[in-house]
C-alpha cells in the first residue's frame, strides 16, 4: 500500500527511505556506467577515420573564437579584483610586491581552469546541448542514423576534439590576461615596481603550476563537451525537452567539474 | 517477385504493453506497400524495426533473405545503406542548404568525385520537381517543398527500399495528392525499388498502394490488395475505412 501511495521519489523517500535511497544509488551507478560506455565509444571513434576536419574547425571557431571576448573580459576583471582583494591584505604586512605572484599562482592552479570551464559550460556547452537536443526532437538525429551515419561520430567526436584542443588554450589566455589585470592594479593602485612584480611571479609560479592548470582545463574540456552532447542526444519532448536538457546539462556539468576539481587537485598535490 | 521484408512472430513491448504482438508481415518486393492503422498500433515501431533502430523482444526479421535481428551496430550501419527514408516532418538539417542536405548521404558513403555528386543532386532535385533550389535553407521552404527535399535526400543514394513515415500527415489535399503522385512516380522511375508507406491516409492507401497491411492490436488484421480492402467484410477494417467512431474498434 505504501508503495502504491508513493507516487514520486520524494514521497517514496518518506515512506520507504531505505529502498528509495537504494533506487537512487542504483540509478546513479547505472548513469555512471552508461557515461563510461559513452566515453569509451567516443574514445574509440576519435581514433577512427575519417577525421572530420571541417566540423572540427567549425567547432574550434565556435568554442574558441566566439568565446575569446568573454574570456578576455572575465580574465582581466577576475585578476584585477583578486589583486585588489589580496593586495589590501598584503599591504598590512608590507608585502604588496608579491600580490601579483600570489594572484598568478591562484589563477594558474585554480581560478583560470575553473572560471574558463564555468564560462565555457555556460556559453558553448549549453549551446551544444540546445543544438543537438533540437536536432533530436526534430528527428534530425534519427535521420542521421537512418542514413547510416553514427551521431556520436558526426556530432560528438568533432565537438570533443575541438574542446580538448581549444579549452586549455583559452585557459592559458585567461591566466595571461588575469595576471595582466593584477599587474594593472598592482602598478596603478599599490604602486608596485614593474620589475619586482614580474620577478616575484617568476619566483613563485613554477612551470608545474601552469602544467597542473592546463591539465585541469583539459579534463574539464572533456567533461563539458561530452556531457553537453550526451544531454542533447537524450533529449525528448519538444521545446520543453530542449530547455530541460540544456538546464540539466549545465547544472550537472558544473557539479561534476567541481567534484573533479577536488579530486584532481588532491592528486596533483600528492604527486 | 517474392517478399523483401518478413516479420516472423515479432513481439515488441513498451512498459509491458505489447505494441507488436506476435506479428507476421510479408512485404512484397518492388511494390508500393502501405502499412495502415490507427494511432498507437505500432506502425512507426514496425518501420523502426525494419531500419534496425529497434530490436524485437521476440521473433525474427528477415530482409532480402538475411536475418537482421541480431545485427551488431557496425552491421546495421552497413545494412541501412540499402534504405532511403522520408520522415514525417522531412527532418532536414537546418544548418545546411538544400544542396548540402541532399548531397549528405553521398559524401558520407561514396568516394564519388564532387562534380558527379553535384550532378546527381541536381538530377534528383529535378525528379522531385525542385530544380535550382540547392542554395536555399530549409527555413525558406514550404512544408511540401521540405518533404520533396527529404525525398530527394532519400533517393540520392539509389536505395533498394524507400520508407515513408506518414508522408501526407498535416498536408493540404493538393500537397498530399502531389506527394502520392511522387511516390508512384518514384516507384515507376526507379526499377525494382520497394516503397513502404506508413499512413493514416485511407484515400491515398486505396489509390496509391499495390499492397496494404492493416495493423490492429499489434497484429495484422488484414493484408492484401486495395481491392481486398474495398470488398472486405471485416468489421474493424470497414469501420476504420469508413472513418466512423462507433463500431467494434477499441480506442485507447
Amino acid at each position: 500500500m505504501a508503495r502504491l501511495l508513493a507516487s514520486t521519489w520524494r514521497e517514496t523517500l518518506l515512506v520507504d527511505p531505505v529502498s528509495a535511497i537504494g533506487k537512487i544509488a542504483l540509478q546513479r551507478l547505472h548513469d555512471l556506467g552508461a557515461y563510461g560506455l559513452y566515453l569509451y565509444e567516443i574514445a574509440k571513434q576519435t581514433v577512427q577515420r575519417p577525421m572530420r576536419w571541417e566540423l572540427i574547425f567549425q567547432q574550434l571557431e565556435f568554442i574558441g573564437n566566439q568565446s575569446l571576448n568573454i574570456i578576455l573580459l572575465t580574465g582581466f576583471f577576475t585578476g584585477a579584483v583578486f589583486a585588489l582583494q589580496i593586495g589590501g591584505i598584503f599591504q598590512i604586512f608590507r608585502a604588496e610586491s608579491i600580490m601579483g605572484a600570489a594572484t598568478a599562482k591562484a589563477l594558474t592552479r585554480e581560478m583560470a581552469p575553473l572560471m574558463t570551464a564555468f564560462l565555457l559550460t555556460g556559453r558553448a556547452g549549453s549551446a551544444m546541448t540546445a543544438e543537438i537536443a533540437t536536432m533530436r526532437v526534430n528527428e534530425q538525429v534519427d535521420a542521421m542514423e537512418a542514413m547510416a551515419v553514427d551521431p556520436i561520430n558526426y556530432l560528438v567526436v568533432p565537438r570533443t576534439i575541438a574542446a580538448m584542443m581549444i579549452i586549455p588554450l583559452l585557459c592559458g589566455v585567461f591566466i595571461f590576461i588575469g595576471t595582466f589585470g593584477a599587474f594593472t592594479m598592482g602598478v596603478a593602485v599599490f604602486d608596485v615596481d614593474v620589475g619586482i612584480f614580474i620577478d616575484r611571479i617568476k619566483w613563485l609560479v613554477e612551470p608545474r603550476d601552469i602544467m597542473n592548470g592546463l591539465e585541469k582545463a583539459f579534463i574539464f574540456s572533456i567533461i563539458i563537451s561530452t556531457m553537453a552532447c550526451r544531454y542533447g542526444l537524450h533529449a525528448s519532448g519538444g521545446a520543453k525537452g530542449v530547455g530541460r536538457a540544456t538546464t540539466m546539462s549545465v547544472v550537472t556539468t558544473l557539479l561534476i567539474i567541481l567534484l573533479c576539481d577536488v579530486v584532481i587537485t588532491y592528486v596533483q598535490l600528492r604527486l | 517477385m517474392g517478399s523483401i521484408i518478413e516479420f516472423k512472430n515479432v513481439t515488441k513491448k513498451f512498459n509491458k504493453r505489447a505494441v507488436l504482438d506476435h506479428l507476421d508481415i510479408s512485404i512484397p518486393r518492388g511494390k508500393i506497400t502501405f502499412i495502415v492503422g490507427k494511432s498507437g498500433e505500432g506502425k512507426s515501431v514496425t518501420i523502426k524495426h525494419i531500419m534496425g533502430l529497434l530490436k524485437p523482444d521476440e521473433g525474427r526479421i528477415v530482409v532480402n533473405g538475411e536475418d537482421i535481428t541480431d545485427f551488431e551496430d557496425e552491421q546495421l550501419r552497413e545494412y541501412r545503406k540499402k534504405f532511403g527514408m522520408l520522415f514525417q516532418h522531412a527532418a532536414l538539417f537546418d544548418s545546411m542548404t538544400v544542396g548540402q542536405n541532399v548531397i549528405f548521404p553521398l559524401k558520407e558513403h561514396t568516394n564519388m568525385p564532387l562534380a558527379e555528386m553535384l550532378k546527381r543532386v541536381e538530377r534528383v532535385l529535378e525528379q522531385v520537381g525542385l530544380p535550382n533550389m540547392q542554395h536555399k535553407y530549409p527555413t525558406e521552404l514550404s512544408t511540401g517543398e521540405k518533404k520533396r527535399v527529404g525525398l530527394a535526400r532519400a533517393l540520392v543514394s539509389k536505395p533498394e527500399i524507400i520508407l515513408y513515415d506518414e508522408p501526407t500527415t498535416g498536408m493540404d489535399p493538393l500537397v498530399s495528392e502531389m506527394i502520392d503522385e511522387l511516390i508512384v512516380h518514384v516507384n515507376k522511375e526507379i526499377q525494382g525499388i520497394t516503397s513502404i508507406v506508413i499512413s493514416h491516409d485511407l484515400k491515398a492507401a486505396l489509390g496509391t498502394a499495390e499492397y496494404i497491411v492493416f495493423l490492429y492490436k499489434g497484429k495484422v488484421a488484414l493484408a492484401g490488395s486495395p481491392e481486398d480492402f474495398k470488398t472486405t467484410k471485416d468489421p474493424v477494417v470497414r469501420q476504420f475505412f469508413s472513418g466512423k467512431v462507433s463500431g467494434p474498434m477499441e480506442f485507447l
